[in-house]
C-alpha cells in the first residue's frame, strides 16, 4: 500500500507528516518502557524481518498482489509503540533506498502502515486477549484477527485522506469499495502469515513474544498460593 | 544469553533468505492500491518517485543482468541496511531509558 508522491496533495501531505512526527515521538518515549537488553536486538531485527517479508507480493485475485505490512506482526512480538518504530524504519529504508514510496507521502505511509495498523491493530489483539483464555496459546488468533482487520483499517484511513487532499476527483464510494475490499483479501495473506510467525516463535522462545508475556506475570503471581 | 543470539542469528538468516531467494518467487502484478488506482482513475495522479534512479530503486540492484541475483542483492542489502538502523535505534533508546 506504498502511497506514492501525488496522489494526495501537498497540505494534506504536509499535515499527515506532522501527525506522524508526532505519533513517531510518542512512540520513541513509549518504546523506552518496552525495550529490555534482550528486545532491544530483537526489536531491530523484527523490522529486518518486515523488510523481507514485505518484499513477498502474492497474488489476491487476478491481477493484483499484497504483501505483508507487519504492524501487527511486530507489536506482538515487541510492543505497539516498538511495533510502530519497526515498520517506520522499513519504511524511510524503502524510500530512500527502493524508491518504494514517495518521499512526499512518507507521512501518509507512516500513518497507514506503521501506526495504524500497530496501534489499532493491537488494540483489537488486546481486546481479544480479554476474552479468549488466559493462556499463551491465545496470542495466536488474537494476533491472526488484530492481522487481519489491521490492514482494511489502513486501507480506510488511506480512503479518509483522499476524501481531504487527494488529486484526483474520483467518487468516493468507488474508492472506498475497492480499497477496502481488495485490502480484505490481503489482510487474509497479512493474517496467516502473522499467524504462523508469532506461532513459531511463541513455540520456541515465547519469552521473547510482548503479547505472551501478561500470562507470565500471572502465572508467576499464582504460584505461591497453591 | 548465547540462546538468545543463536535465535536472533537464526531469525536474521530466515529474513535474508525470504529476501534473498524466496523474493524472487513474488508476484510482479501491481498491489492492492496500484490497482484501484487503475480501475478508479486515481492512480495517473501519481509522479515518479524522486530517488527512482538510485542503485536498488524498486528491489533490484543497478549493473546485475540477471532477474534473481538483481532482487536477491538488493534484498540483502534492505535486510541488513535495516537490521543496522533497528538494533542501532533500539539498542540507543534503550540506553537513554536505562539513564532516566
Amino acid at each position: 500500500m506504498h502511497v506514492p508522491d501525488g496522489f494526495i496533495n501537498a497540505p494534506i501531505s504536509i499535515a499527515a507528516g506532522i501527525v506522524a512526527a508526532g505519533g513517531l515521538a510518542v512512540c520513541l518515549r513509549g518504546a523506552r518502557k518496552e525495550l529490555d537488553d534482550k528486545t532491544a536486538p530483537l526489536a531491530g531485527l523484527v523490522a529486518a524481518f518486515v523488510f523481507a517479508v514485505q518484499m513477498l507480493n502474492f497474488p489476491v485475485g487476478v491481477g493484483t498482489s499484497g504483501h505483508l505490512m507487519g504492524g501487527v506482526l511486530a507489536a506482538v512480538l515487541v510492543g505497539p509503540y516498538t511495533g510502530v518504530l519497526c515498520v517506520s524504519v522499513v519504511l524511510i529504508v524503502q524510500a530512500l533506498f527502493f524508491a518504494d514510496g514517495g518521499l512526499s507521502a512518507l507521512g501518509v505511509n507512516i500513518i497507514l502502515m506503521a501506526l495504524v495498523t500497530a496501534l489499532a491493530g493491537y488494540a483489537i489483539v488486546v481486546a481479544l486477549q480479554h476474552v479468549l483464555p488466559k493462556r499463551r496459546s491465545s496470542v495466536v488468533p488474537a494476533a491472526v484477527v488484530g492481522a487481519l482487520a489491521s490492514v482494511p483499517l489502513a486501507a480506510a484511513v488511506f480512503v479518509l485522506l483522499f476524501v481531504l487532499g487527494g488529486t484526483a476527483d474520483i467518487p468516493l464510494g468507488e474508492v472506498l469499495a475497492g480499497m477496502v475490499g481488495v485490502h480484505v483479501l490481503i489482510g487474509i495473506g497479512e493474517a496467516i502469515i502473522t499467524g504462523l510467525t508469532v506461532g513459531s516463535i511463541l513455540g520456541v522462545r515465547p519469552d521473547l513474544v510482548f503479547a505472551a508475556r501478561r500470562y507470565e506475570q500471572e502465572l508467576e503471581l499464582r504460584a505461591p498460593t497453591r | 544469553m548465547t540462546r538468545t543470539r543463536g535465535f536472533l542469528l537464526g531469525f536474521l538468516a530466515v529474513a535474508l533468505l525470504l529476501a534473498a531467494v524466496v523474493s524472487y518467487f513474488a508476484s510482479g502484478n501491481p498491489d492492492g492500491l496500484e490497482k484501484v488506482g487503475i480501475d478508479t482513475g486515481f492512480g495517473e495522479t501519481a509522479r515518479d518517485h524522486s530517488l527512482g534512479g538510485s542503485p536498488f530503486a524498486d528491489y533490484g540492484t543497478a549493473g546485475i543482468d540477471s532477474a534473481f541475483w538483481s532482487t536477491a542483492v538488493s534484498g540483502i542489502v534492505g535486510v541488513l541496511v535495516t537490521a543496522l538502523i533497528g538494533v542501532g535505534l533500539f539498542l540507543l533508546v534503550r540506553r537513554t531509558s536505562n539513564r532516566r
